[in-house]
């Protein structure tokens, strides 16, 4: 912990821009700084017009679409869909804990190692999980 | 009991609840609220007043409710996370449990870009299903989000608000199987009640129930359906093509087009819904929302036959204080 507060800004600036790039280009990243694509199917629910980090509004549209934007699809269908394809739908029944702003445009890399995105409201959270729904009929 | 509220007092006595829809108005114009009100006494258990519907500026839903609550109605208040991140939220909350409100719904609320003022900056601070956890929090641990405790000063009394808490849920809107555990997910947050998308597509929202029912969720969450009246079958076709996450056939819509009274026809037809969602095994009541046109609901009621709606002593209570 002490080791990541006296890293020096300069290397922290470069790590954060590779981050960013990386994550921008692979995953259309928006530095929410907290990262929570392991529960996401490795896509971003940031990407959402609502940020909505727990599953889809009732607004898609019947061919998956979204109500915002009607030539984008649902993130949130994608996300299932993806979950499904890696086997993790397991991991969307976790109440994500509500978003600290303050980490916005922040390195989430370094935010998870040093601890700093909450990982103690994570775990709680983990045990929150909805009840057991077989999502695969 | 966890706040006593009419709605709950129907539901823990296993009544087949019926809630209403009012959408507060553009204006200043309280005798609007107020007349349509005095319209649903008596015909339903609680109204939902909605907050800034379809991202257009109304009247704010916890005003509303305090006249509903002065007409001796009780409110279910809409709470939305487009406008408010969560302190306001949560001051809402108690604000509201101060007036009187017994009943809260949340939701995530329709995108400020197909309202009135596009142009708008989105909240969203937090997502339904966080403020159903934090409404939850607030009322059975009495903390805030924050952890802080809901009392004055540290050696005062605990006083959180006495909220039941409602979410929304929509049985038609893809990803369809997704559905089944975003409501799984609102009940473990701490919902109390939900209210459907309105139902048109009865196959569609047996199909959704059943697979509820298989879980086993409609034994921890009150579910009920929603309903709505229309005027004609052009106001069908607009909603097929406009509103998002609506299923509707098209056999209603030639059924509506082809009546000689489309009016009369989109109250039958209502009621209809109404009844064969009564015969459905779990499904513990209805919602009637009806986009200015509140006048129809004791109507559907009616012709429905849930009537006479159970008699619990209403109107404010000498607890609420006056304003």
């Amino acid at each position: 912990m002490t080791l990541f507060k006296s890293v020096s800004r300069i290397p922290y600036y470069i790590l954060l821009t590779i981050e960013f790039v990386f994550k921008k280009l692979v995953f259309r990243c928006h530095m929410c700084g907290q990262c929570v694509l392991q529960f996401t199917g490795f896509t971003c629910p940031m990407r959402c017009p609502k940020q909505l980090r727990d599953g889809p509004c009732g607004g898609t549209r019947e061919n998956s679409h979204c109500e915002v934007y009607p030539e984008r699809k649902c993130i949130w269908a994608l996300i299932y869909c993806r979950s499904k394809l890696l086997g993790r739908t397991r991991k969307l029944d976790v109440i994500q804990f509500t978003i600290d702003w303050r980490l916005k445009d922040t390195s989430a890399w370094i935010n998870y190692v040093s601890g700093r995105d909450g990982q103690r409201a994570f775990k709680r959270n983990l045990r929150r999980r909805a009840a057991l729904v077989p999502l695969e009929q | 009991m966890k706040a006593s509220s009419n709605l709950e007092k129907v539901l823990s006595s296993g009544g087949f609840a019926v809630t209403g829809e009012l959408g507060p108005p553009k204006s200043v114009d309280s005798d609007l609220v107020r007349k349509k009100a005095r319209l649903l006494k008596g015909f339903v258990d609680a109204v939902n007043i909605t907050d800034n519907q379809t991202a257009i500026v109304r009247v704010c839903s916890m005003a509303a409710s305090r006249i509903l609550l002065d007409e001796g109605i009780e409110p279910v208040m809409q709470m939305t996370c487009r406008d408010r991140n969560r302190l306001a939220l949560q001051s809402d909350i108690l604000g509201a449990a101060a007036l009187g409100v017994k009943n809260i719904l949340c939701l995530s609320g329709d995108h400020m870009t197909l309202g009135n003022q596009p142009d708008a900056k989105g909240v969203y601070d937090i997502d339904s299903i966080q403020l159903v956890r934090m409404a939850a929090g607030m009322r059975d641990e009495g903390k805030l989000l924050c952890g802080e405790e809901l009392r004055n000063t540290r050696k005062s009394e605990l006083l959180p608000p006495r909220i039941f808490i409602g979410a929304a849920a929509n049985p038609f809107a893809p990803p369809l199987e997704f559905r089944v555990l975003r409501l799984a997910k609102k009940i473990a947050a701490g919902a109390d009640f939900i209210q459907t998308q309105t139902i048109f597509d009865l196959n569609k929202f047996k199909q959704w129930f059943s697979r509820i029912v298989d879980v086993g969720l409609h034994e921890k969450v009150a579910i009920l359906g929603g309903v709505m009246p229309v005027k004609s079958h052009k106001a069908l076709v607009y909603m097929k093509k406009n509103v998002a996450g609506m299923a509707i056939p098209d056999e209603l819509i030639q059924r509506m087009e082809q009546a000689p009274d489309p009016r009369e026809e989109g109250v039958k037809l209502c009621a209809e819904i109404v009844q064969q969602l009564r015969d459905i095994e779990g499904l513990r009541g209805v919602h009637i929302s009806s986009v200015e046109w509140e006048k129809v609901i004791p109507q559907v009621v009616e012709l429905a036959g849930l009537l006479p709606r159970p008699a619990i002593a209403q109107g404010p209570s000498a607890e609420s204080p006056s304003p």
